[in-house]
């Protein structure tokens, strides 16, 4: 551990830290336009530069491995000299067009210019300009501000795993971009937006909309997959306008899908701002005491057995519990949020990613089942990227299932229950890998677990999770990833059928036969909903999908940006969003729509409160008592040896960017769609 | 900057790029030198290669996609490299690629009158191609030959020690599809001094009759 001095400072880093990083320690902002953590280290915009002790000129700190017995100093007139230089040089060929940048106000450029700029330019010649390019959807550019920093180069390389971006021609004609007129085919391009340090590559979508000073604040939690991304929501009045990631390097590090960046302006789409009730087979405006008496006049005197409930997939922990515990006192047993048909459930271990996220930087292979990881939790795929790249030997990955396009090197076992098999009995090549490695881990998704012989699928998994040694006292390697925000929440909340209850597919069967009478959908819309004709359907929710188009009352609920909601992610981590903006027209928070509903049908539901929600929540499952945390889950016997079916294992996902109402409704979304989607048309069916 | 150094345009563009059986043989031959796992550092000679069979002297994109997935890495890196060293041409040159070194010891040493007879002689302005496709003119930088400036290169052969004379002389036999003699032009062998070699006389081959007299010096 090297010892040295940062301006009369002794700091202790450890081996193999930079210059930089040692001044961190102590303190001192460096200044720095190339130089990212997560990033390996390029060297080249010189901002950086430090005076050393025995050095003959200033060295570029983010490149200098701190040594010991180093003197550095980072506030003398040298230094300042030397970045002053460097940023006279940045200058020459930018712009200066910050009126008209939307970087303004958040461009480190203009930031630093203000400590080391010299206030005016000795460069009278002309300076150059730089064609843009076409980035795709996404991310908008204006090449002329580029400094060539090389961030965007060095993440699409690591990070997204996209060869796209680079470094062509040379000297003062260096041009950053593809070369070749090329879309960046990432689900993480947006991230290019927040990396790049000035105003070069800027967001297509939100262009020219605000001034980050205009912005309000909010800490919240992704709903778009299961992953559970931190997010910062910029709100300006009633609009939420942006989405950008926060830093959480168990879940998320820094970067966010461009799903959960961009989909948001399906927010402004087709929402359902009132109460409606249907009548004749018209949907009309109601007041919300006119939509609840509906409800009532046909839920009172009804068997609870009639009636049935269908959590959908972005839904709140809070609004799961004032409807769970609205049908037990309705005395119904229906309810189920597994609107997939998924019966994944039980033990707990059985249905989390028991790794954790964080936890794939320590497994040494991977065996991946019936989930296409790039389309169903992008930033997961990042991680798997992360670790294969990372240097801490081998990570072999092997994936059954279809073939997708990973951006690791794996081996294709096959495509289904066979192959499964074939790893449990070690006849597959596959085996060996697990048997060498110390932490294997397996990550069965959503295709592999929302079909009839999910128990088979499961128990076969299972088995190879003890066979390989994949579950120790401290290492647990069996991973379910999701691809719904709510499921896991919902699962811990106990939203799955009670005795004698019937589960998704069962209440839609029984609906069309008449055998369930009321279908309550929160937030449901990816189910058949024309086995709903004959029932009456309250709809819950934010957004005018086929819900709402199937519903005979609809009780405008809130998006996930305009309520305090909890969310369970893929590793069992309970986490808080705040609400950003209030709910559109008259919708309200969802929970609170439910605790008025239960007094308008008699039923009242004993929390006034959102705190009073949450400890019910506590109550329901211990989870909710550790926030940001994932408990450990026991190691249970779950899954029932069975049949497997020989179909291959379909991924769930056909369209990353469409995959719940508000990414639908989304303008940016169907653009990436129609840009980055193979046969579009065909896929948005699916 | 010259237009050499952007990507030609898409009409001149080729469908489709492959070594040919030859070249093929070469190419694995570059590939074998280095070790396993930095094959990638391949792509240069192969770029080379590239570009020397493709009609036109050129290497188009599909050629360096070609490469990338020979070498299995990503395209841009391959685009960074060509577009990076400025003696791949990404669009097609004449047969007879002339690189006039302008750069100051040839500059002192007459490079203007070696770019003047090019320019009157091919009838072309610098970074053009005649219209019969055989010549294509450029000023480049420091090729490394200033000890014999001004000179110029056709293809692969230096010309040194130039004059207004000589260039012309050169450029006619060129046309005429001859090959003319490279290397300097007023009969030095090397870089040795003009007036002839001053030390190491006995290795050059200058004559048995200077060696006493450099021994003895050496002696003394």
């Amino acid at each position: 551990m090297p010892k040295l001095t940062v301006d009369g400072i002794e700091v202790e880093v450890e081996a193999g830290a930079t210059v930089l990083q040692a001044c961190e320690e102590a303190g001192k902002e460096i200044p720095r336009f190339c130089y990212h953590e997560r990033l390996s280290i390029a060297g080249n915009c010189r901002m950086c530069l430090v005076e050393m002790e025995r050095a003959p000129k200033p060295v570029a700190s983010c490149a200098m491995p701190a040594a010991d017995g180093m003197v550095i100093k980072t506030d003398s007139d040298l230094v300042k000299k030397a970045r002053t230089g460097v940023m006279e040089f940045l200058l020459i060929n930018h712009p200066l067009d910050c009126p008209i940048c939307d970087q303004g106000g958040e461009c480190d450029l203009q930031d630093q210019a203000m400590a080391y700029g010299c206030g005016s330019s000795r460069y009278a010649e002309k300076k150059r300009a730089v064609k843009d390019k076409e980035l795709g959807p996404i991310v908008k550019t204006i090449m002329t501000r580029c400094i060539h920093c090389t961030r965007c180069v060095r993440f699409s390389e690591e990070v997204a795993g996209v060869g796209t971006m680079g470094a062509v021609y040379r000297g003062e004609d260096t041009e950053v971009g593809p070369y070749i007129e090329a879309s960046i085919n990432s689900e993480l391009s947006g991230n290019l937006i927040d990396l790049c340090p000035v105003g070069a590559l800027t967001s297509k979508p939100y262009a020219f909309t605000a001034r980050p000073w205009e912005l309000k604040k909010t800490d919240s939690i992704d709903v778009m997959d299961a992953v559970g991304s931190n997010i910062r929501v910029d709100s300006r009045g009633s609009e939420v306008l942006r989405v950008l990631p926060r830093t959480n390097d168990d879940v998320n590090e820094e970067w966010i899908s461009d799903k959960t960046r961009y989909a948001i302006d399906g927010l402004k789409r087709q929402r359902l701002d009132r109460p409606y009730v249907r009548v004749n087979g018209k949907l009309q405006a109601v007041s919300w005491d006119e939509a609840f008496a509906a409800i009532k006049a046909k839920v009172s005197g009804l068997d609870g057995k009639k009636i049935a409930a269908i959590a959908g997939d972005t839904v709140d922990c809070e609004s799961m519990t004032a409807l769970k515990d609205l049908m037990g006192k309705l005395g119904s047993p229906n309810l189920d949020c597994r609107q997939d048909g998924s019966k994944i459930g039980g033990p707990r271990a059985s249905y989390i990613f028991n790794s954790t996220i964080s936890g794939i930087d320590e497994a040494d292979a991977c065996l991946i089942v019936g989930a296409n990881i790039r389309a169903e939790a992008p930033i997961i795929n990042s991680r798997l990227r992360k670790r294969w790249r990372s240097t801490t030997g081998d990570f072999k990955v092997g994936i059954i299932g279809e073939s997708w396009d990973t951006t690791f090197k794996h081996d294709y076992l096959g495509a289904g229950a066979e192959t499964l098999s074939a790893v449990l009995d070690g006849k597959s090549e596959f085996a060996k890998v697990l048997e060498a490695a110390e932490k294997p881990m397996i990550i069965i998704g959503m295709g592999a677990l929302n079909r009839d012989d999910r128990d088979a699928v499961l128990a076969t998994a299972r088995a190879i999770a003890d066979k390989f040694g994949m579950v120790t006292g401290e290492w647990n390697g069996f991973n379910v990833l999701h691809t719904a925000a709510s499921r896991v929440g919902g699962l811990d909340l106990g939203f799955v059928p009670g005795e004698g209850g019937l589960a998704t597919n069962d209440i839609l069967d029984a609906a069309a036969k008449g055998d369930v009478e009321v279908v309550y959908l929160l937030g449901a819309d990816e189910i058949d909903m024309s086995k709903l004709d004959k029932a009456f359907v309250v709809y819950q929710g934010a957004m005018g999908d086929a819900g709402a188009q199937a519903a005979d009352v609809i009780l405008p609920g809130a998006a996930y940006t305009e309520k305090n909601g909890t969310y369970v992610n893929t590793e069992g981590r309970a986490q808080q969003g705040w609400r950003a903006v209030f709910p559109v027209g008259e919708a309200k928070e969802d929970w609170a729509i439910v605790r008025a509903l239960s007094g308008a049908l008699g039923q009242v539901l004993p929390y006034d409160s959102l705190d009073a929600v949450r400890s019910r929540m506590v109550e329901l499952s211990p989870v909710f008592a550790s926030l940001n945390a994932v408990t450990k889950a026991e190691w249970a016997d779950f899954g029932k040896a069975g049949d497997m079916k020989p179909e291959g294992f379909a991924t769930p996902v056909r369209n990353f960017y469409m995959t719940d109402p508000i990414s639908r409704a989304s303008v940016t979304m169907a653009k990436c769609t129609e840009a980055f989607v193979k046969d579009a048309a065909a896929e948005k069916v699916a | 900057m010259s237009h050499l150094r952007r990507p030609a345009p898409r009409e001149l563009q080729p469908i489709s790029f492959a070594f040919s059986p030859e070249n093929m043989e070469k190419a694995k031959k570059i590939i074998a030198k280095y070790p396993e796992g930095r094959q990638q550092s391949a792509v240069m000679p192969l770029l080379d290669l590239a570009q020397r069979q493709t009609e036109g002297n050129w290497v188009p994109t599909v050629a360096m996609d070609y490469i990338a997935d020979m070498l299995e890495m990503p395209a841009i890196r391959v685009y960074e490299v060509a577009t990076f060293y400025t003696m791949y041409n990404l669009a097609p040159v004449g047969k007879n690629f002339i690189q006039v070194c302008t750069t100051t010891p040839c500059w002192l040493r007459g490079s203007a009158d070696v770019v003047k007879t090019c320019k009157q002689e091919l009838g072309i302005d610098i970074g053009e191609t005649t219209e019969d496709g055989k010549f294509t003119l450029i000023e480049v930088e420091c090729l490394g030959a200033c000890v014999n400036a001004p000179m110029m290169q056709v293809n692969d052969d230096f010309y040194e020690d130039l004059n207004a004379d000589t260039t012309k002389s050169i450029l006619e036999a060129l046309k005429k599809g001859e090959k003319p003699k490279a290397g300097p032009q007023i009969g030095r062998k090397g870089c040795e001094p003009i007036e002839g070699p001053k030390v190491l006389k006995a290795f050059c081959g200058c004559g048995a009759a200077d060696q006493s007299a450099d021994a003895s010096e050496g002696e003394a």
